[in-house]
């Protein structure tokens, strides 16, 4: 049958749910291991990365003030899209990472069921990162864990859609709006995601996802004093030391990068670690 | 109307607390000499009088005092967790039964008023060591994995503005979870830190579990970037929070930092007017304005403004400014010469900036540093007193006409770390709660504080919270 000739997808960006190509213009070519051409993937600038942080902080508001079993429900659908498109992404992840078929599939698979137990975690975050507080006083007194807001994340470099996955889906599932940087040498998996986001009534601007060079798009959104927080998993620790020092400016959240098994029950550390406590007191009488 | 307030001095005796003339550094259960042999002199900011001279610790001294701790780590940790308990009960006890001393060592040393120190600050350390005493042998089920570990060696830095408080929200969690700490008290407040020694050293704690090094800035910069130590906290100012974030850039240390604050404190139009003045007084006359949470934006509604300020001046008139000393001292000393400058300028940018200031008639000792409750009115969002933390008694009142707009000025701010809300409608106070961009929400009350409650900030007001279970994360390897 394969005499037809195929139809290649043109990648683009994803910022403020749409899909641009990059403002500068810019391509770069993605290969598999083995060298083949796969794609023209945009190479998005600096000014792509502010617009993204943009189009993040206005879907801020809305998305954390949904309620956590709204968030839950839009991730668990896509979760349900992503399984529907199951075989597109083992083919990406197979030509990404250079994984035969069976182990490509084992890492979407993982993905895909990473993705529910994630959707499940909206509505029961704050039970066990909340608390009442027995002060020795007339008070009533709640803590409650509330999303930190602007996420920018790198993400791995090595895991293209299991790793980033596991990044992306604890920061967005508690309210946060995230800007992502996706691997450098393996975008194609993650700019298909944005496919999907778009797709599973996930509000424009909650995840927008940027290809292109990590350094040149980690320094601008390292400095950007509108973003709050910053997770340097697709890092190394000569840009992750740079990164950390930038982000000081504004005192965002730095979650440093480390050596982590994707495949590995992920545990809570990096659900938590983009939320702020937030304690309310109130007096109790009559 | 003045006379009915005039109170004959009621002074609380300094006898209670016997200062030696000159203090070492405390590594490793001793005092010692610092390897520079610098000394400083600390004074009582109400009446400029040296109370003692301290060590000014150098990087070696730092070095000593983390290497005593390293030490100490060992079995200090393998400790079991009952027995680390039992130590910090020890010590709530001790501060318990030194309670009235230290309170009088802390008025003297910070100027804040006798009332503060002996009902608020005092009270709070004794519960803080008593609340983490507790957790030491049930770290397993705070929430952090069944056994979580500690981090090893913390370095501690605090502020001036509540040494003895400070002190404990940093100690009594690092020892609980099994750390070893060296910390570093305030250049202008070392005293209740060590006579904090002293009760180490009566609860049996064993030595290098808690190292004091006094010293100035440069101290604590040593100490931060110490290649030996796993954890920094610290709290104090945003621009030295920026800096030890870039210090610790690109290393494994854990941080976290409790910093400054700009919090807006908002009047609706159907708040106990009463009520509302107590707690805007509260909010940003508490230890002299010189608290990080402090109200010191006043977001009244617009309707009820005219009859809200009267309120308020009528009250701040009443309130009296004078020996820290004297039971019934509302408003004490401006902690530093240095400090009482960087009021001056602010409350003096706001007047060149337009705001209209107004102070109530009250007379400043002589000598000390003093400076009177202050009032700004026409102060809008550009103005440096209402972006700046002033970190002293100036309150800068804003007006709003409607719930969404309290929400946008409030929000208004690289700050994040307190607010408050008055109003005696439950939904608007739970909207509003639920919509301010802060850690600590005060509801129709203000500057309310317990150990078993997290305290710390959103943005730019730092990492991290301490108190309450929360408060364990920043001591555990978790």
């Amino acid at each position: 049958m394969s005499d037809r000739l195929s139809v290649l997808k043109t990648y683009k960006l994803y910022a403020g749910g749409k899909f641009p190509r990059s403002e500068s213009g810019r391509v770069y070519e993605v290969s598999d291991s083995k060298g083949n051409w796969l794609a023209n993937a945009p190479l998005a600038s600096r000014k792509d990365a502010r617009d993204a942080v943009v189009a993040a902080r206005k879907a801020f508001g809305g998305w954390s003030g949904a309620t956590a079993y709204n968030r839950g429900q839009i991730l668990y659908r896509t979760a349900e899209m992503l399984e529907g498109r199951r075989d597109q992404f083992v083919a990406e992840v197979a030509d990404a990472e250079g994984l035969s078929k069976a182990k490509a599939a084992a890492q979407v698979d993982a993905a895909i069921d990473r993705w529910v137990w994630y959707a499940g975690w909206s509505d029961k975050v704050a039970q066990i990162a909340g608390s009442s507080n027995p002060v020795a006083g007339p008070y009533f007194n709640l803590s409650a864990p509330e999303p930190t807001g602007v996420v920018a994340v790198l993400a791995p470099q090595e895991s293209s859609f299991l790793g980033l996955v596991s990044v992306l889906a604890p920061v967005i599932v508690t309210g946060n709006t995230a800007v992502v940087v996706t691997s450098e040498r393996a975008p194609l998996p993650a700019l298909s995601l944005a496919e999907v986001l778009a797709t599973s009534d996930l509000p424009g601007g909650v995840v927008n996802l940027l290809s292109g060079r990590t350094a040149e798009l980690g320094a601008p959104l390292a400095a950007h004093q509108d973003v709050n927080a910053l997770d340097l998993a697709g890092a190394d620790a000569e840009l992750a030391k740079e990164l950390e020092t930038a982000a000081a400016d504004n005192l965002k959240r730095v979650l440093r990068p480390r050596a982590v098994d994707w495949t590995a029950d992920p545990g809570t550390d990096r659900l938590l670690a983009f939320l702020e406590t937030k304690t309310v007191w109130h007096p109790m009488g009559v | 109307m003045a006379n009915i307030f005039a109170y004959a001095p009621a002074p609380e005796s300094r006898a209670v607390v016997n200062l030696a003339p000159s203090y070492g550094l405390f590594i490793d259960g001793e005092f010692t000499e610092s390897a520079g042999g610098g000394l400083r002199k600390t004074v009582s900011p109400a009446t400029e009088e040296v109370l003692a001279e301290y060590a000014q610790g150098t990087a070696e001294d730092v070095d000593r005092a983390v290497r005593a701790a390293r030490k100490a780590f060992e079995k200090w940790s393998a400790l079991p967790g009952a027995e680390r308990a039992k130590y910090l009960f020890r010590i709530a006890r001790l501060i318990q039964e030194r309670s009235r001393e230290l309170a009088v060592l802390e008025t003297l040393d910070n100027g804040k008023p006798i009332r503060e120190s002996r009902d608020s600050d005092l009270p709070l350390v004794a519960a803080h060591f008593f609340y983490y005493a507790g957790w030491a042998d049930k770290l397993g089920h705070a929430g952090f994995g069944p056994d979580p570990k500690p981090l090893g060696v913390a370095g501690q830095v605090i502020p001036w503005n509540f040494p003895l408080l400070m002190l404990a929200w940093k100690i009594a969690p690092a020892l609980a979870c099994g750390n070893t700490v060296v910390l570093k008290p305030a250049e202008t407040t070392p005293l209740s830190a060590l006579f904090f020694a002293d009760i180490c050293r009566q609860a049996g704690l064993p030595k290098g579990v808690v190292n004091i090094v006094t010293g100035d800035g440069s101290t604590g910069a040593a100490l931060v970037a110490h290649p030996d130590i796993n954890k920094v906290a610290f709290t104090g100012s945003t621009g030295v929070g920026k800096a030890i974030a870039r210090t610790v850039a690109g290393t494994q240390k854990k941080v976290t930092l409790e910093l400054g604050g700009k919090a807006a404190n908002i009047v609706f139009d159907d708040a106990p007017v009463d009520q509302a003045v107590e707690g805007i007084v509260n909010g940003i006359f508490f230890n002299q304005g010189h608290v990080c949470c402090a109200g010191s934006r006043l977001l009244v509604q617009e309707s009820i403004q005219d009859e809200l300020l009267d309120a308020l001046k009528r009250r701040m008139a009443t309130l009296r400014v004078g020996d820290p000393l004297d039971k019934n001292t509302d408003i004490g000393a401006i902690n530093s010469a240095e400090q009482l400058a960087r009021i001056t300028e602010l409350a003096d940018a706001g007047e060149a900036e337009g705001a209209e200031r107004w102070s109530p008639a009250c007379e400043l000792p002589g000598s000390g540093y003093w400076f009177a409750p202050t009032l700004f009115t026409g102060v809008t969002q550009a103005h440096r007193i209402a972006r700046e933390e002033v970190f002293g008694p100036v309150l800068s009142v804003l007006t709003f006409r409607t719930p969404e707009e309290a929400v946008a000025k409030a929000n208004n701010t690289p700050y994040g770390l307190s607010a408050g809300i008055w109003t005696e409608k439950g939904s608007r106070m739970l909207w509003m709660a639920n919509k301010l961009r802060a850690g600590v929400i005060w509801s129709n009350t203000f500057n309310k504080f317990d150990p078993a409650s997290p305290f710390g900030g959103y943005k730019e007001s730092g990492h991290g919270r301490e108190g309450g279970r929360h408060g364990l994360e920043a001591y555990l390897n978790v």
